[in-house]
């Protein structure tokens, strides 16, 4: 690794991740919106057509997209060098995601096969440019850890599930001929545990210790942990290929060791929080708390689903599975680090333009108080959600409304924020810095 | 022998420690206490940064023959980190904890972000190009 090219100092500018954190809050409203419009039918099964519009507006629309402003923040300082061009980087994947996934989304809810046709090469293209950067940038960062390690296995993950979301698509719109069952199982289980799951462990691994002091993670985990989880998805797609009885067996074995260490992993992050070095209340890792108690729970029904088949064949169990895992884990886990990011890079780019002192602090770009408001109903649309899972007639409503108000706070509070950034620029041009 | 990563690195979690007393005692509104902790906190960090900006930093420019790379940067955070020091020493001074507060919280993100390219950046690379680094290490040691 030569010096010459290690800068440390990449921040691309604030417009490239914040358009991703900007629209990102919309699709939560959509999926919100969705919801409450598409009523109970939409959890008649896991495969409703509204309910697969409605996951995609949270799995693209949200995690996709904050995903991919954070990585091009991110990537640079771990890296050690700048992405060449992120102005048009940021072209280049937002705006095909967002609209790539607003049709893939109209197209799976309301059954239009032309819309999903649409979105095919909108999002190839998104998130070919976002792997393409993603992956050589990490590959060739000098820290290498097992935080960049999970992160790659993570992105290779997404690579796959993005692939075979792309085959499914083409399925639906009758582009190809396909069986679709066993590739909607694969790319469910590389898109939750495969990316989601790997990723967050990848990220846990650095802000948990860092903006928690924590003790580090406990060296074996961070030795095994990711690789196993990756070895053991791989071990569980080949359930796909082998005959009955083996392929039933193998699904079990391996699901039960896939969820061991989900369980794992939010057991021994609670730990490290609970002993924490810091003590100041800290609204960020409650986001955590929730995220990591909904990701335990989630593994504990899973293992539950291993041995009851009645259980496991219910719409109930498929249901809460993916609320559990997606509203209750990912969700929680994202909005927390949303905020945290949010606040600091608005801080970050101020203090360089105002003079010395007059940059607002973090708690004054997001206040406590109102991400406090929208921890409580966070956690309150969690038994909202699982109750319409069992009763979607009339839980739904109150689960819809409860994701809506959720969603309307995060957008208030980060467009509150952007706008304190953008009052203080103006203000900051009329004064010799 | 004692490499700078894990010198530097352990001075690190030590001023974590005392940012961490003082946040607390300003979170309980114990001023008395956070005053005292800042104080300690705000001491321990300059000597951390005088040890880098006096001894490794010239050490590793004179070795990598450029002062304009990794180390300017890491210099100009130390500055944003003096900055919010002085802010929180100001915040205090008026007992307006909420302001410390939401001040500690920055400084605490920048101070991470900037230690995690140190530890696994810099130092590492101070590590493989000094030939004498443990004489670094005494001379940091001996610094007053
Ligand atoms: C280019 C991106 C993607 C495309 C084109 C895509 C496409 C699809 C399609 C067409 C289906 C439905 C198949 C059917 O009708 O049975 C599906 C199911 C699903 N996808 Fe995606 N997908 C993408 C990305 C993702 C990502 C990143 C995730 C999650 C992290 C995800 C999670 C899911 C889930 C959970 C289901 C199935 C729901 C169930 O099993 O009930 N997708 N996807």
């Amino acid at each position: 690794m030569s010096m010459a090219g290690l800068s440390l100092k990449q921040a691309p500018p604030i417009s490239v991740p914040f358009r991703f954190f900007l629209s990102a809050p919309l699709f939560l409203l959509l999926a919100a919106l969705a919801l409450l419009a598409a009523g109970p039918a939409a959890l008649e099964s896991r495969w409703s057509q509204p309910l697969l519009g409605i996951t995609h507006l949270l799995t693209l629309g949200f995690m996709s997209m904050v995903m991919s402003g954070a990585a091009l923040q991110l990537l640079p300082v771990l890296a050690g060098a700048q992405v060449p061009q992120p102005r048009l980087m940021a072209w280049a994947i937002h705006l095909p995601l967002l609209a790539g996934t607003l049709l893939l989304c109209g197209g799976l809810y309301f059954s239009t096969a032309i819309l999903v046709t649409l979105a095919i090469p909108l999002l190839a293209l998104a998130f070919a440019v976002f792997l393409t950067i993603a992956i050589y940038n990490l590959a060739r960062a000098p820290a290498r850890n097992a935080s960049t390690h999970a992160m790659l296995l993570a992105l290779a993950a997404l690579s796959l599930t993005v692939g075979l979301g792309l085959l499914l698509a083409a399925g639906i719109t009758g582009m190809l001929k396909l069986s679709m069952l066993p590739l909607v199982v694969l790319h469910v289980g590389w898109g939750l545990i495969g990316w989601t799951t790997l990723l967050v462990i990848g990220v846990a691994y650095q802000v948990v210790p860092m903006f928690q002091l924590t003790q580090p993670y406990p060296s074996i985990v961070t030795r095994w942990l990711g690789s196993t989880l990756f070895v053991l998805m791989l071990v569980w797609s080949c359930h796909l290929l082998l005959p009955e009885p083996a392929a039933s067996r193998l699904a079990i074995a391996a699901a039960c060791g896939l969820a061991a260490c989900l369980a794992t992993f939010a057991v021994i992050t609670l730990r490290l929080q609970q002993k924490r070095r810091r003590k100041v209340p800290d609204i960020v890792m409650q986001f955590w708390r929730v995220g990591l108690a909904s990701l335990l729970t989630a593994a504990i029904l899973w293992l539950a689903g291993q041995v009851s088949t009645t259980l496991a064949n219910s719409t109930f169990y498929a249901l809460a599975l993916g609320m559990l895992f997606i509203i209750g884990f990912v969700l929680s886990v994202i909005q927390g680090m949303l905020y945290k990011i949010t606040s600091f890079l608005i801080w970050f780019h101020l203090q360089g333009k105002l003079p010395p002192g007059k940059a607002p602090h973090m708690k004054d770009i997001i206040t406590d108080r109102t991400a406090r408001w929208h921890w409580r109903i966070h956690l309150a649309s969690l038994p909202l959600c699982l109750a319409s899972a069992m009763w979607p007639m009339p839980w739904i409503y109150a689960a819809g409304c409860a994701l809506l108000l959720g969603g309307i706070l995060l957008l208030t509070n980060l467009y509150r924020a952007w706008n304190i950034y953008l009052r203080a620029g103006a203000k900051a041009q009329g004064v010799p810095v | 022998m004692q490499t700078i990563t894990d010198y530097l690195s352990a001075e690190h979690r030590h001023c974590d420690d005392m940012f961490a007393e003082a946040e607390a005692a300003a979170a309980k509104n114990d001023l008395a206490a956070a005053q005292a902790g800042f104080t300690a906190f705000h001491k321990g960090m300059e000597h951390h940064l005088s040890k880098e900006e006096t001894i490794m930093f010239p050490a590793f420019e004179q070795a990598s023959g450029s002062s304009m790379g990794p180390t300017s940067v890491m210099r100009m955070e130390h500055e944003q980190m003096r900055e919010l020091f002085a802010e929180m020493q100001a915040a205090l001074a008026a007992k307006d904890t909420h302001t410390y507060a939401g001040l500690s919280e920055t400084l605490l993100v920048l101070m991470q972000q900037h230690n995690f390219k140190e530890e696994q950046m810099l130092y590492q690379m101070a590590d493989r190009t000094l030939g004498d680094r443990e004489d670094i290490v005494r001379q940091m040691e001996a610094l007053p």
